[in-house]
């Protein structure tokens, strides 16, 4: 599955300056594998040690926040877009 | 100034006091950092200095991340821009505490501030804050009290503003927000969708001041100024107990940090108080964290009436939980019917006529004395938020009025008085 997966500001430095990413995947999980492959210090920025994201990182499939799905393991169509933004919330 | 640098949370990484709010390395929430040796050593001319203040939170400026505003009275200067928030009412609520069998209850009534809630004081800061950098535009995501304040400040400081609501907010809160003449943009989703939106727009347009988003780490500090009220409007001590609403968790945590910078400073006498957190059933992602006994808040889909209150993704959720477990406290959460219940409770007993999120705070301390949580001879306040009149629905149909014709008879009949 080809899948485009958008940067925050903060993390395009570390991808050569790029916004958004083509990878292959067919999990959220496997795209985000994708993703370090092309860009390996991104991997540090993300992902904790334990196989998970770090616990600031919000990932959505489409709009919507993965947690309400199967987190790294939701499935992911043709075309998806992955958005990847810090967690920041007060209104 | 005593503000040194931000910091982040999480890894502790040092950055310089820019419009950044987001750790490069962890991605964790960068926060204000202090130095306060440099205010001296003597509590007695510390509190000199805040007395020859002016009448509101910049009274407080030696203790927030500016650098403009000498202390003491030349702090005025910052008084004369703007719409300068706080030194709002604390009222001894006697005809609660006895309804709820308690010893002593204190209300710290934040709807008296300009655009009637606490976010006066956040929008003060992160205002000011954005001045300084440079910033020619103040933007926010907001669940509608924000809204009104960041219009209202834009139009005071003559900046252009644009304010991103859920669609389906109150009514009132959407007047209350597009009178001041901002760009006022209603999203088709719920605030976290808004707020997601923000977070992008906040990366991509670079003279934009969203002060919840860019200008976080300054707006968050504004919430410490209701615990420095409250701590001098009891004579500089610390209460024994503090029940406060939980959107993100940020103002729970800033008043937290309020009092504990005055503690150490020898401002406020007294032990750092218990924290209660209140939340809606409908919108409880941390209170159900704390419950579970993990600081892992799992984002819910809001539906309450507490609009005010409907962050489904708490950023500052885990801060929150680690709190009430520090402090003995709790995080509780109450049903619709309960805050309804709130609302009528506090207007009955102290006159004050709060919003949602305040029938939240106030059905909680309730839950709470029911409980046995609370005991005799404790101080307890009560931080109420936000206005009545901005939620006006809820109360609609909850009593009854009588309609009569200009008559006395009529008059007696209809109230069953007679002489």
């Amino acid at each position: 599955m080809a899948v485009k997966v958008k940067l925050p500001t903060q993390l395009r430095a570390n991808a050569g300056g790029a916004s958004e990413v083509s990878v292959d995947g067919a999990t959220v999980g496997e795209a985000l594998e994708g993703l370090y492959a092309q860009h390996p210090e991104l991997r540090e920025r993300l992902a904790d040690g334990d196989g998970g994201l770090r616990r600031f990182v919000n990932v959505y499939v489409d709009g919507e926040d993965v947690r309400f799905g199967d987190g790294l393991d939701t499935a992911v169509k043709d075309g998806a877009e992955v958005q990847i933004l810090p967690a920041v919330a007060g209104g | 100034m005593a503000v040194t640098n931000l910091k982040c949370r999480e890894c502790g990484e040092a950055y310089e006091l820019t419009a950044q709010y987001v750790c490069h390395k962890c991605f964790g929430p960068l926060e204000a950092a202090y130095d306060h040796s440099t205010l001296g050593s003597d509590p007695s001319e510390l509190k000199r200095r805040i007395q020859s203040g002016p009448q509101n939170i910049w009274r407080y400026v030696d203790f927030l991340p500016l650098e403009q505003g000498q202390p003491g009275p030349s702090a005025r200067q910052l008084s004369r821009v703007g719409l300068p928030a706080g030194c709002t009412p604390l009222v001894k609520a006697d005809r609660l505490a006895e309804r709820l069998g308690l010893g002593e209850v204190w209300v710290k009534n934040d709807a008296h501030n300009p655009t009637h809630s606490f976010k006066d004081r956040v929008v003060a800061v992160a205002a000011a804050r954005a001045r300084e950098l440079g910033f020619d535009t103040l933007a926010c995501a907001s669940t509608g009290n924000l809204a009104n304040a960041v219009a209202a400040a834009a139009a005071a400081l003559g900046m252009p503003s644009y304010v991103f609501i859920p669609a389906d907010l109150e009514e009132q809160k959407v007047l209350f927000t597009g009178v001041y003449g901002t760009n006022l943009v209603k999203v088709n989703g719920n605030y976290d969708d808004v707020n997601r939106l923000c977070t992008e727009v906040s990366g991509e347009r670079e003279s934009w001041a969203f002060v919840n988003v860019n200008m976080r780490p300054y707006y968050a500090e504004g919430s410490k100024t209701l615990a420095y009220e409250i701590a001098e409007q009891l004579g500089f001590r610390t209460p024994d107990r503090v029940v406060a609403p939980i959107a993100s968790g940020s103002l729970y945590t800033k008043l937290a940090k309020g009092f504990d910078e005055w503690r150490a400073l020898g401002l406020a006498d007294g032990d750092a108080p218990v924290m209660n957190g209140a939340q809606a059933l409908g919108c409880s992602p941390v209170a159900t964290a704390f419950e579970a006994g993990t600081d892992v808040c799992r984002p819910v889909k809001p539906d309450t009436i507490a609009k005010s209150l409907a962050i489904g993704n708490p950023a500052d959720g885990p801060y929150a939980v680690e709190l009430a477990n520090r402090s003995g406290g709790s995080i509780d959460s109450v049903t619709d019917d309960e805050i309804r219940d709130g609302i009528r409770l506090l207007a009955e007993t102290t006159g004050i006529f709060t919003e949602t999120a305040g029938g939240v705070t106030t059905a909680t301390l309730a839950k709470l004395a029911e409980r046995g949580d609370i005991g005799r001879d404790e101080r307890v306040v009560l931080v109420i938020t936000g206005d009545g009149l901005k939620t006006l629905d809820v109360v609609r149909g909850t009593f009854e009025a009588h309609e009569i014709e200009p008559r006395f008879d009529a008059f007696e009949s209809a109230l069953g008085v007679t002489a």
